[in-house]
């Protein structure tokens, strides 16, 4: 049997939910078995449901208010139970912040060989994982029956159908002490915009900008293709942007289907971070950039010049 | 107060990253090793604030071989008061965690910290590993760090989003970007660093859960496609229908 963590954010899934879900429901098909998710919190109307559109049949749901932040210990617990009851050999997580924060603990709890930020089904018995922050690929495999597996973001394109699943409720034994800390304040960072490790376009700014000033361009282009605003690292430690924007290998790394680098000059810690995405485009006004080695497209030219003509570009063939 | 920093060793950022024996190893000749970044950038650069602040010492801990001494003298040279060197070569996360919890358990430590990955193996799990092992609340990706008591109030950055949040020591934290700046050692601390005691520690088990098989190196691009500055239209129609990226 495989298990499923299908997140919920604001009683609505998590699009990495669907992704884990399709993933587990692929994988469990894979080994002859069967396929359940679980889900924590409060669901609304109709939500869990849809996992049966990525090919789960039953999801199990611990309805309980008190749970809709995550809990490491809470949340662990109530995954490992459900594990257990259900005689689960597989977990699945997301390896996005919820994933990295519990899994560690289910897998201690279940004594299984933890598989963290694999990108794809496995080829035998080996999952492939990204390591040297992009610039390399290793192989690994579990030396234990168990495992619990965590999907990179963006790495697994759920095929969804028009199924849906029953939902039943679970009860949980939860008390004070699996609550290990206190949420005492959430704010929004970047208001309207998909997070950057789940954002499938992202339009980054580097030094050749400028200034802060100068972001506009940056955000109008981020703005008429959807995408999330990024930057590069000596950009964030100036203060130019917030550091939550920082894209590399010390800050973010990234795996969107566009990456549009704006006057960075591709230092190879940046490269470590933003490689994985599947179209790189560079605009640069040095035509040595090393980023152009690593580019799909790119323009050599002043971005001032270039950018706003792109974001225009983009708005007509949009409009069409 | 008692903190420990875990401290893991990775190949200096700017490595070319390259492998050996078949592709089963990491090519180590002629790298240069660093701390992991996080975990000296962060983790022990804010336990040594605290420390100088509220006053405590500052344990760094590292599971690796002899050759790991250099990037321990480091940590002593930046301010830690001593460290704890487990004798083996780990083969996976699970290993690591195993160590330094099987260490820290009789010496309860205030705060553990350690950074939120290391920038080799990218996997950032060992935290919740230690947390689990030693039934301690863990925070992850946290940013800021404050004590208030005998709490820690904590920042963290995740998908889109701060959060807040109030944790009773002891426990794990996982330190990412923001939680404080990078030191460099000054000399008296290089001086210092010569005579701080380095406990070496025999593994406690060779138990393995995940094994690196082979590694590879992404497929070299082709070369990219450039286009006139006086033709930005192009570029536009190629990354809708020859990219089909949006």
């Amino acid at each position: 049997m495989v298990l499923v963590f299908a997140e919920l954010g604001n009683g609505n899934l998590k699009k990495t939910s669907l992704e884990v879900a399709a993933y587990a429901a692929e994988l469990a098909k894979n080994k002859n078995t069967e396929c359940i998710a679980v889900a924590i919190g409060n669901a609304n109307a109709g939500e869990l449901e849809k996992l049966g559109n990525c090919g789960i049949k039953k999801v199990l749901h611990a309805d309980d208010d008190k749970l809709n932040s995550v809990y490491s210990k809470a949340y662990s617990k109530i995954i490992t139970e459900a594990a257990k009851n259900n005689n689960a050999d597989t977990v699945v997580l997301s390896h996005n912040s919820t994933g990295k924060t519990i899994a560690p603990r289910i897998a201690i709890k279940m004594n299984a060989a933890l598989l963290p930020g694999v990108s794809s089904l496995p080829d035998g018995n080996n999952f492939s994982k990204t390591v040297f922050s992009g610039k390399a690929t290793a192989q690994l495999a579990a030396k234990t029956n168990t495992v619990v597996i965590t999907l990179n973001p963006n790495s697994f394109k759920p095929h969804l159908t028009s199924d849906t699943a029953s939902v039943e409720k679970i009860n949980v034994s939860i008390d004070a002490k699996d609550f290990d800390y206190e949420i005492t304040g959430t704010e929004k960072e970047s208001e309207g915009m998909v997070p950057l490790p789940e954002a499938e376009i992202v339009v980054s700014g580097g030094r050749g900008l400028k200034g802060p000033e100068n972001w506009a361009i940056v955000e109008d282009l981020a703005k008429v293709l959807n995408a999330t605003t990024a930057c590069s690292r000596p950009v964030a430690d100036i203060g130019w942007r917030p550091h939550h924007e920082h894209v590399g290998q010390t800050g973010i790394t990234i795996k969107p289907n566009l990456y549009i680098a704006i006057g960075i000059s591709g230092a190879i810690q940046h490269l470590a971070g933003v490689n994985q995405s599947k179209c790189i485009v560079v605009i640069n006004k040095d035509p040595e950039a090393p980023f152009f080695k690593a580019a799909d497209y790119g323009i050599v030219g002043d971005a001032f010049d270039v950018v706003p003509k792109l974001t225009e570009a983009i708005k007509q063939i949009k409009s069409s | 107060m008692k903190i420990l920093v875990c401290i893991s060793k990775v190949p200096d950022t700017t490595t070319k990253i390259s492998f050996t024996d078949n592709n089963s190893k990491f090519n180590e000749d002629k790298v240069q090793f660093i701390i992991n970044p996080y975990d000296e950038w962060y983790a022990l650069v804010r336990a040594l604030e605290l420390k100088e602040t509220l006053d405590g010492t500052v344990t760094v801990i590292n599971v690796g071989k002899a050759d790991n001494e250099q990037i321990i003298r480091k940590a002593l040279a930046l301010g830690a008061d001593d460290a704890v060197r487990v004798d083996t070569d780990p083969a996976d996360a699970f290993t690591v965690a195993n160590e330094i919890a099987a260490y820290a358990k009789p010496e309860n430590y205030d705060i553990i910290l350690t950074g939120k990955e290391t920038i080799n193996y990218n996997s950032g799990v060992v935290a919740g590993m230690i947390a689990e092992l030693l039934d301690l609340p863990y925070v992850s990706l946290a940013s800021k760090l404050d004590v208030d008591g005998n709490n820690l109030k904590i920042e963290r950055e995740i998908e889109g989003m701060k959060e807040t949040l109030k944790v009773a020591m002891p426990c794990v934290i996982g330190a990412q970007k923001g939680m404080a700046e990078a030191r460099i050692p000054n000399m008296r601390g290089i001086l210092a660093s010569k005579t701080k005691p380095v406990k070496i520690i025999a593994p406690i088990t060779n138990e393995i859960h995940v094994q690196s098989v082979s590694f590879s190196l992404p497929p070299e691009k082709g070369a990219v496609k450039l286009f006139s500055p006086d033709n930005v239209k192009d570029l536009a129609e190629a990354l809708h229908n020859e990219a089909k990226v949006f």
